[in-house]
C-alpha cells in the first residue's frame, strides 16, 4: 500500500529559468515608467502635497486645527498612527517569523512587504510628530542632558517606551530590507551602464556572491530574524501599554499586548494583500504571486481576524466579570452609545468578513480578497478609533460627556499619511526589484513547475 | 605586482557545481572561491569552510547594549536626578524592561551586520573583482588560483570540463 500525499502548489510558475528570474524582475527597474506608474505617481504626488499643506497649517496653528475638546484629547492622531503602525507589522512577520518557520513562500512577497513596513512605520512616526505640536522639540523625548535643568527622560513612560521602541524598530527593519537588497543590487549593477552602474554599485557595496559570504550572509539574516522576531512582537506591545498602564476603564486591560499584536498581522496582512494584487497585475508577475500566495495570506487574515474576534469578546466578558461598575459601561456605552456605528464597523469588518475566506473559490477569487482586504483595513482603523474615543468622550463626570466630530485638520493631516505611503511605494517599486531574486532562485528549483519531475 | 591568473569555471546548476566542489578537492586542486547567483545550501561545508559565527559578534554587541541600556536607565533615574514619584522605587526594574530589551536588539542588529560588512570588505566604494558578470544572474563560477596549484593549468581546464564545466575561461586580475 502507498500513501500518496498531496504536493504542494508550486511557487513559481510557468517553468522560469534562473535568467528568467532576474529578467522578469529587472526588467521595470531597467526600463522606463509605464504610463500607469506616471498616473499613479502624480495622483500619490497630489495627495502629498495637499496633505503636507495640511500638516504645515497643524504645526503653524496648533493641534486646535483638529476636532479634539476637553473631553476627547486623543482621536484621529494616536487612531492613525496605531493603525500605521500596526499595518508595518506583516512586513517584518513575513520576512523574518515565516524565515524561522521555513515558509518558503514568503519569498516572492516579503522584499515588498518589507518596504512597507518601513513607509508605514515613517507614516506612523509623522502623527507622533504632528501630535507633539511643536516638532521642532521632538529631540525632547530623547534621553539628553537637559540644558534646562538636569532632568531626564521618564523611563517609567510607556511614552519614552514607544520612542526607544519605534526608532529601533525602523532602524533594524531598514537594515534588515536593506541586507536583503544588496545581493538584487549587484545583479541589477551587473546589467546596468553609467551612472545607474555607479549608483547600483555603490548601494551593492562590492557584492561578489563568493560561497563564504553566502554562508554568513545567511547566517546574519537568520540571527536578524531572530532579533526582528521579538522585536516586532514587542513594539505593538508596547504600543499597547500606551493604553493598557493608564487607568481609563475601556484602556487598563491585561489583554491589550497579544490583542493588538494580532490586530497588528491582521491588518499588515490585509495591506499587503492590497499592495500584492497590484504589483502581481501591474510589473506582470503573476508567475511569482501566485493564487497560492493569495490564498495563503488569506488563511491568516481569517486566522488573525477570528484571534482579534475572540478578543473582543473577552474584553467584554472581563468587563462584566470584574463588577467594576465604570469599566462594564465603558464597554456597554462602546456597543450601545452615541458610537455604536463604529462598534459595529469594527465587528463587522473585522470578525465577520473575513469569514468569506473558509470557502476556498473565495480565497482565491482576486477581486473578493481585494474587496475584504481593504474592509479589513477599514475595520482595523475603526478598532483604534473604538478604543481610543469611546473610551474618552464619557467621562467620569457627565457633565463633560462629549461627541467627537473629525475637522478638516483631521482628515488633511490622514491624507498626507496615504500620499506619503503610496509616494514612497511607487519610488521604491520603480527604482527597486519588488521581489527578491536571489531568495526566488533559491526555491526554484525545489518548487518551480519545470523541475518538479526530478 | 605580478598578474594573477585564475581559471574560471563556469557551471549551470547547484548539483553539479556542488559535485565537481567535491571531485576538484579531491584532486588536491584549491579552489579560490565559488560565486552563485543565490545561497546554496552546504556548498560552504563542501568548501572546506567554517561553520560561520555570526553570533558571536551579535551576542557580544547585544551584550553590550543591555549592559549600556542598564547604566543608562540606572544612572539617569537613580543617582543623577532620583525623582519620588508617590514614594515608589527610584529605579524600579520591570518598568526600564522594554529600554533595556530595545538597546539590545539595536546593538545586536547592528554590531552584527557592521561586522559582517567589514569581513567581508564589503562597502559603498569597494570595487569588486568580478570572475564573471553571469555569476550575479544565473551561473555559477568556480575560480582557481593559478599560483596557489601546482598542477598545470591546462590539466585543470581539462579536469574543470570533465565534472561539468559548460565554460573554462582564464581570468588575469
Amino acid at each position: 500500500m502507498s500513501v500518496v500525499s498531496p504536493i504542494r502548489e508550486h511557487l513559481v510558475t510557468g517553468g522560469k529559468t534562473y535568467h528568467d528570474v532576474t529578467e522578469d524582475i529587472c526588467r521595470h527597474v531597467e526600463s522606463k515608467p509605464t504610463k500607469e506608474w506616471k498616473i499613479a505617481f502624480a495622483i500619490s504626488v497630489l495627495v502629498l502635497l495637499y496633505g503636507g499643506g495640511w500638516v504645515l497649517w497643524t504645526w503653524w496653528e496648533g493641534l486646535g486645527v483638529w476636532g479634539l475638546n476637553k473631553t476627547v484629547g486623543w482621536a484621529w492622531d494616536i487612531t492613525n498612527f496605531v493603525w500605521w503602525v500596526g499595518i508595518g507589522h506583516a512586513g517584518t512577520l513575513i520576512s523574518a517569523i515565516l524565515l524561522l518557520f521555513r515558509q518558503k513562500w514568503r519569498t516572492s512577497i516579503n522584499r515588498a512587504a518589507e518596504a512597507m513596513t518601513i513607509f508605514a512605520v515613517l507614516c506612523a512616526a509623522s502623527f507622533i510628530l504632528m501630535h507633539m505640536g511643536r516638532p521642532w522639540l521632538a529631540y525632547w523625548a530623547l534621553p539628553l542632558p537637559n540644558t534646562f535643568g538636569s532632568l531626564w527622560v521618564n523611563f517609567n513612560s510607556p511614552l519614552v517606551w514607544d520612542v526607544f521602541a519605534i526608532s529601533t524598530y525602523f532602524s533594524v527593519s531598514c537594515l534588515f530590507w536593506f541586507i536583503g537588497l544588496i545581493p538584487d543590487l549587484a545583479t541589477i549593477r551587473d546589467r546596468a551602464t553609467g551612472i545607474r552602474k555607479t549608483i547600483y554599485g555603490a548601494l551593492s557595496l562590492g557584492w561578489t556572491g563568493g560561497a563564504k559570504t553566502w554562508a554568513r550572509y545567511e547566517d546574519v539574516s537568520l540571527i536578524l530574524a531572530g532579533l526582528s522576531t521579538p522585536l516586532v512582537l514587542s513594539v505593538h506591545t508596547i504600543v499597547s501599554f500606551d493604553f493598557a498602564t493608564s487607568v481609563i476603564p475601556g484602556w487598563h486591560t491585561t489583554i491589550f499586548p497579544p490583542y493588538f499584536v494580532a490586530g497588528a498581522i491582521f491588518s499588515g496582512f490585509a495591506m499587503v494583500q492590497n499592495l500584492m494584487l497590484v504589483t502581481r497585475v501591474v510589473y506582470k508577475l503573476e508567475d511569482y504571486i501566485t493564487l497560492e500566495h493569495i490564498s495563503l495570506m488569506n488563511k491568516i487574515i481569517t486566522l488573525t481576524g477570528s484571534i482579534v474576534g475572540v478578543a473582543y469578546i473577552t474584553e467584554f466578558f472581563i468587563a462584566a466579570y470584574s463588577g467594576v461598575e465604570y469599566e462594564k459601561y465603558a464597554f456597554i456605552n462602546r456597543a450601545t452609545g452615541p458610537l455604536w456605528w463604529s462598534y459595529f464597523g469594527m465587528m463587522f469588518c473585522n470578525v465577520m468578513s473575513p469569514q468569506v475566506f473558509w470557502f476556498k473559490k473565495l480565497r482565491e477569487n482576486i477581486v473578493v480578497s481585494f474587496v475584504i482586504a481593504v474592509v479589513v483595513n477599514i475595520g482595523m482603523w475603526f478598532e483604534r478609533f473604538v478604543i481610543i474615543v469611546t473610551s474618552l468622550h464619557r467621562d467620569y463626570l457627565p457633565s463633560s460627556w462629549t461627541y467627537f466630530t473629525p475637522r478638516m485638520g483631521d482628515i488633511g493631516d490622514y491624507l498626507f499619511s496615504f500620499g506619503f505611503f503610496f509616494t514612497c511605494f511607487f519610488l521604491f517599486s520603480k527604482f527597486l526589484p519588488v521581489i527578491n531574486m536571489a531568495e526566488v532562485k533559491a526555491v526554484l528549483k525545489s518548487s518551480s513547475e519545470k523541475k518538479s519531475n526530478h | 605586482m605580478t598578474d594573477k591568473k585564475y581559471i574560471v569555471g563556469i557551471f549551470n546548476d547547484e548539483d553539479v557545481v556542488m559535485d565537481a566542489v567535491q571531485k576538484i578537492r579531491s584532486k588536491g586542486i584549491k579552489i579560490h572561491e565559488v560565486f552563485c547567483p543565490y545561497p546554496v545550501h552546504g556548498l560552504d561545508h563542501a568548501l572546506g569552510y567554517e561553520r560561520p559565527r555570526m553570533g558571536v559578534p551579535a551576542f557580544l554587541f547585544g551584550i553590550t547594549g543591555t549592559c549600556l541600556a542598564f547604566l543608562l536607565t540606572f544612572w539617569t533615574l537613580g543617582i543623577d536626578w532620583p525623582m519620588n514619584i508617590g514614594g515608589k522605587n527610584f529605579f524600579p526594574f520591570p518598568t526600564n524592561i522594554p529600554i533595556v530589551f530595545e538597546l539590545t536588539v539595536l546593538l545586536a542588529a547592528f554590531g552584527m551586520s557592521f561586522t559582517f560588512f567589514f569581513m567581508e570588505g564589503l562597502g559603498p566604494s569597494v570595487k569588486p573583482i568580478i570572475f564573471d558578470i553571469r555569476s550575479t544572474d544565473d551561473k555559477f563560477a568556480m575560480a582557481i588560483d593559478l599560483n596557489k596549484n601546482t598542477v598545470s593549468d591546462s590539466e585543470i581546464k581539462a579536469f574543470l570540463s570533465e565534472v561539468g564545466a559548460k565554460e573554462v575561461n582564464v581570468k588575469e586580475v
